[in-house]
């Protein structure tokens, strides 16, 4: 896998690190050959830092998450016998409710017009800062930070925890221990129990799983959700994104050099020297660079990598970094920005002495921006315009017509009427494009069709034309149903089949 | 990513396996080890599975497995259990109801549709076609003509007791056999068949004489199919005036019908079929679309 590997190098010879920091220290200190193919994870712990894309951080996990668990409980009136939750999919019944929203399966092509419009941000992210996503949005960056902030509040920061680690087992070490994976359990529980509320009566669900009454998908759901949040934020944390998430590669193969990344500025960097030494050096008037190697960026790392070494895949591009190696900065009263999201080709330019030399606004990010406006203008167009009926017309395979007694021709089709309205509506049902043609409902008046709130009707509809004047060959028939309460007109075309 | 940064030097640092291919080296990027653990879960997964579930083809049949699943069975059940469902709900209130209160009532109409449909595929299909149009000798249910009344009360009657079905209360009459019996002579047969064809419209044999033929049929026919050859539902005189033809309407086909006499039988339904199968079987056929 050498996409693994760094990209960059520094342009001046630098020391390796010979102690173990996280799990690339380590995967490098394997001998060649003897190397084996698989290696126990080395488990890291991130040191707390303070700082902007902290706060960004901590500002984007209250919103989330609170959006996440609170949403369910929003109420929404719809009246009697509908559902009264603003967010609910409502599996039994076959309806998604958004607010004043509605959907029915029919209308999944919004859906797919989410995700394509969901992909499509992803791709402009990607092209303006690079993975944004996986920083500060992604759910299992968001829950692993809330897991690793109760691990912190727990067990200590950093150093703590490495002490608890190897320390051998004791009355504290266990109280701890269960304290941390109890409350690492209860988020998880309550993750899974959020999600099902989704589903049903969130106020009513919540009061059946108490008395141990809901129904057995909501409890299976709530434990697989609670397990896969305990492993995947406890206990998997950056493997996710490392080994299982696809994202890196696709994110690999669509960025380019013009791309904001977190990188570290070697030019400015290099060569690493001590704070005192720096300050030697350049009394003499001879070149020091800022990085004083103190490895606050590599144990501020949640994915355990070295940023100097570039820009890598296991780089989730959240910013602590940034951070940590501004307050050592701050303290050494040297410019902030050692480290920063600049782009690769800035970077370069910078290295040679020139200026910026990447624009946000390119071909690319126009390109992205302009479909997602598109694609996103053309889904509100249509939310707005559709329409809350509507009906589908089928002709009868056999027989095509039927020719009656005094010879006229009749052709028999089967009628659906929707009702997307709540309340029962009565749609009058008339044929277009056949002179002096007569229209029966089986069981049914043609000019008062009932259709039930919120559901779809079928009738038998005969059409006849009159005798001695019908066509005598298959005619284009458009059916149209009006409701004469909101002047609202649904149309679907067909044929009138004749010998 | 490739290095664009230094193009042509190798990254500093990582490892290979050891493994070269024509100078190409693979680095070695160790895997964590629960993820081998994992495959091995998935093996020993794997046996699991061929033991419970059905796993392996053989040379007739596959190994079933020790739970006895099939997905075929699931979804038997299921079927099983929605019909339970319907019947328990629906069935006795069809077997109670007349047709007249089935058809006013719109969700009752509905079952009893549903209901007449599949038992005319099973039962009524075979002579009278899939979509009810009939063919020659069997009559055609879609359109609006009736031997024995087209009313949903007049079609019950017919399909519980039949039409010269050998059941006591079945309808009776026959269009006799004038040309085989004598009573008719060659000349006269198609004179007659030539005369009711010229009430729709239609060509009749060439050369005969539709005067004749009304005088014919006067003496004849009126006493059953009516002086204006209107026909008769209660003796299951058609209607000779329109332009269905139960036996066809080519002129050779009606002369046929007057000599050799026609006559068709409708089982009786009764005792085969429920009463409630036998309403919804009326109600369905006459939503066809030809009832009166």
């Amino acid at each position: 896998m050498p996409l693994a590997e760094p990209t960059q190098t520094a342009s001046a010879p630098r020391p390796r690190p010979t102690k173990k920091f996280g799990s690339r220290a380590t995967r490098t200190a394997i001998p060649a050959v003897n190397g084996s193919l698989y290696a126990a994870r080395t488990k890291i712990q991130p040191q707390a830092v303070r700082g902007t894309f902290r706060r960004i951080k901590w500002a984007l996990l209250a919103a989330t998450l609170g959006v996440y668990y609170a949403v369910p409980f929003i109420r929404w009136d719809r009246g009697p016998g509908e559902p009264s939750q603003a967010v609910l999919l409502d599996l039994d019944r076959g309806r998604f409710h958004f607010f004043s929203i509605e959907l029915w399966p029919q209308d999944v092509t919004y859906v797919m017009g989410l995700l394509i419009l969901a992909a499509l941000v992803l791709f402009l992210m990607n092209a303006v800062a690079g993975r944004i996503w996986c920083g500060y949005l992604c759910p299992q960056t968001v829950w692993t930070d809330l897991f690793l902030a109760v691990e912190r509040l727990v067990e200590g920061d950093r150093r703590e925890r490495l002490k608890l680690d190897a320390a051998p087992w004791s009355m504290e070490k266990i109280a701890l221990r269960t304290m941390k994976h109890a409350i690492w359990l209860l988020i998880a529980w309550w993750t899974g129990g959020a999600w099902v509320l989704y589903f049903a009566d969130a106020p009513t669900l919540v009061m059946q799983l108490a008395t141990y009454q809901a129904p057995p998908a909501a409890y299976i759901a709530i434990l697989t959700l609670t397990a896969t949040t305990y492993l995947l934020a406890g206990h998997m944390r950056e493997q996710v994104c490392t080994y299982m998430c696809p994202w890196p590669r696709i994110q690999a193969a669509l960025t380019d050099e013009h791309a904001y990344n977190i990188l570290y500025r070697d030019a400015r960097g290099e060569p690493r020297v001590s704070a005192k030494q720096a300050a030697v050096l350049r009394a003499a008037g001879q070149p020091a660079g800022d990085c004083v190697d103190c490895f606050a960026c590599v144990t501020a790392c949640p994915a355990g990598i070295d940023i100097r070494d570039g820009l890598q895949m296991d780089c989730i591009q959240c910013g602590l970094c940034v951070d940590a190696c501004d307050t050592v900065m701050a303290k050494l009263g040297r410019p902030a920005g050692l480290i920063g999201y600049d782009t690769e080709a800035n970077r370069r330019s910078r290295a040679a002495g020139k200026g910026r030399v990447s624009h946000v606004v390119r071909p690319r990010t126009v390109l992205y921006a302009a479909l997602v406006a598109g694609i996103g203008g053309f889904m509100l167009y249509s939310l707005a315009t559709r329409s809350f009926m509507g009906l589908s017309v089928l002709h009868d395979r056999n027989p095509l017509f039927v020719t009656l007694s005094d010879g006229s021709i009749r052709n028999g089709y089967t009628v659906r009427l929707s009702n997307k309205r709540l309340g029962e509506r009565h749609y009058a049902l008339a044929v277009e494009g056949l002179p002096g043609a007569r229209v029966e409902v089986v069981g049914g008046l043609a000019g008062d069709l009932p259709v039930p709130s919120n559901a779809t009707q079928e009738f038998r509809v005969l059409v006849f034309a009159p005798p001695g004047a019908g066509p005598t060959a298959s005619v284009p028939l458009t059916f149209r149903i009006a409701d004469a309460a909101t002047g609202e007109t649904a149309r679907a075309r067909d044929s009138f089949k004749a010998p | 990513m490739a290095d664009t940064a230094n193009p042509g030097k190798p990254p500093a640092g990582p490892e290979t396996t050891g493994h070269e291919w024509d100078g190409i080296r693979e680095y070695n990027n160790p895997l964590p080890r629960w993820w081998l653990y994992g495959l091995y879960a998935t093996i020993v997964w794997s046996f699991g599975y061929w033991v419970l579930y059905p796993a392996w083809p053989l040379v007739s049949g596959y190994t079933s497995g020790l739970l006895g699943y099939s997905q075929r069975a699931t979804v038997l059940d299921e079927v099983e259990a929605v019909r339970r469902e319907r019947d328990a709900r629906g069935q006795a209130q069809l077997a109670s109801a007349t047709v007249a209160e089935i058809r006013a009532d719109p969700a009752l109409l509905r079952l009893a549709l549903a209901t007449g449909k599949a038992a005319f595929g099973d039962n009524c299909a075979a002579c009278h076609g899939t979509s009810a149009t009939g063919r020659i000798g069997y009559p055609n249910l879609q359109d609006d003509d009736w031997l024995w009344g087209g009313t949903p009360e007049a079609i019950e009657q017919t399909i519980r007791f039949g039409a010269r079905s050998g059941h006591g209360e079945a309808h009776l009459g026959d269009m006799p056999a004038f040309g085989r019996d004598g009573v008719l002579k060659r000349q006269e047969l198609e004179a007659v068949a030539t005369y009711v064809l010229s009430l729709s419209g239609m060509p009749g044999v060439a050369g005969a004489s539709v005067e004749k033929g009304a005088e014919v049929f006067a003496g004849n026919c009126a006493a059953c199919h009516g002086e204006a050859a209107k026909g008769n539902p209660e003796m299951g005189a058609p209607n000779l005036t329109d332009p269905i033809w139960l036996y066809g309407s080519a002129p050779d086909q009606v002369v046929a019908t007057v000599t050799n006499g026609r006559k068709g039988m409708m089982p009786a339904w009764e005792g085969r079929l429920d009463p409630a199968t036998i309403k919804s079987l009326a109600v369905f056929v006459h939503g066809l679309g030809g009832g009166k």
